[in-house]
């Protein structure tokens, strides 16, 4: 997983397919990345992503609650049609915003 | 034609994709859409992800079965587990029930609206079996049976 901080903003990409099987590299790599930079925004850019079920969208859930009690947001990015679906149906969409872009998220943290 | 195969694999996270994607490469053997295989797909991960977190509680020495049955252009997989069971299968299938703060308790959620229909049976000690269908050409048809 590649992940880039820039600004306040925290880029995570991760690759393939987000089932229980990479959860726990995926959350200890989120945490540490969110441990040693000061993260306002954590723009997740899913272009990569194959495949969720709810073990990776929990792992997407619990960093947008750690984000929202410090004041933080979390944006998605690049939601491929079989993902959205997935997202839609747990309702994870209608509390984060989803842009074309890292450039237009980035744009929009306001 | 009907057929029928059968995966027993230990209860260890990386074998989730590799149901998932053997179930995929079986169901493939009806007409399914490529949305079909995908909501498949995402049924397996989540009945296979309960019995390894729930059933065995991540202890890699459970075994989890799959049996694949295709009758009538119908996919009927039965995902069981000889974990500790349920207590209470409706309550489990109430969406936002998980235990997890992470997890979301959507897995039952998914498999309900995913596939045509589900049935759990399970009960303390006695481990847990799901068992699901779905058929070709059946969106939007929706059965669901507790017990």
């Amino acid at each position: 997983m590649d992940c880039e901080y820039r600004q306040g903003t925290l880029f995570v990409r991760p690759r393939g397919e987000l089932d229980i099987g990479v959860t726990d590299v995926f959350r200890k790599a989120l945490e540490e990345n969110l441990a040693k930079n000061s993260v306002n925004h954590l723009v997740f850019n899913l272009s990569q992503v194959s495949f969720i079920d709810s073990s990776g969208l929990g792992v997407i859930l619990g960093r947008y609650k750690r984000l929202q009690q410090q004041g933080g947001r979390v944006s998605l990015v690049g939601v491929q049609p079989q993902v959205r679906r997935i997202l839609v149906l747990s309702g994870l969409l209608t509390v984060m915003p989803e842009y074309a872009s890292e450039e237009e998220a980035a744009a929009r943290a306001g | 034609m009907d057929n029928q195969a059968k995966l027993e694999f230990k209860s260890l996270p990386a074998n989730v994709a590799f149901a998932r994607v053997t179930v995929a490469a079986f169901a493939s053997q009806l007409d399914f859409t490529l949305n079909d295989i995908e909501e498949i797909k995402v049924a397996v991960s989540e009945a296979v992800a309960n019995a390894i977190i729930h059933g065995y509680d991540n202890q890699p020495d459970g075994i989890v079965t799959i049996v694949m049955t295709i009758s009538n252009g119908t996919l009927e997989l039965v995902v069981g587990d000889r974990g500790k069971g349920i207590a209470n299968v409706k309550k489990a299938l109430e969406p936002s029930s998980s235990t997890d703060p992470e997890r979301m308790g959507l897995g039952f959620v998914f498999m309900q609206s995913f596939m045509d229909s589900l049935h759990v049976e399970s009960a303390p000690g006695k481990g847990t079996t799901v068992t699901m269908s779905k058929s070709v050409g059946s969106s939007g048809k929706k059965e669901q049976l507790e017990h």
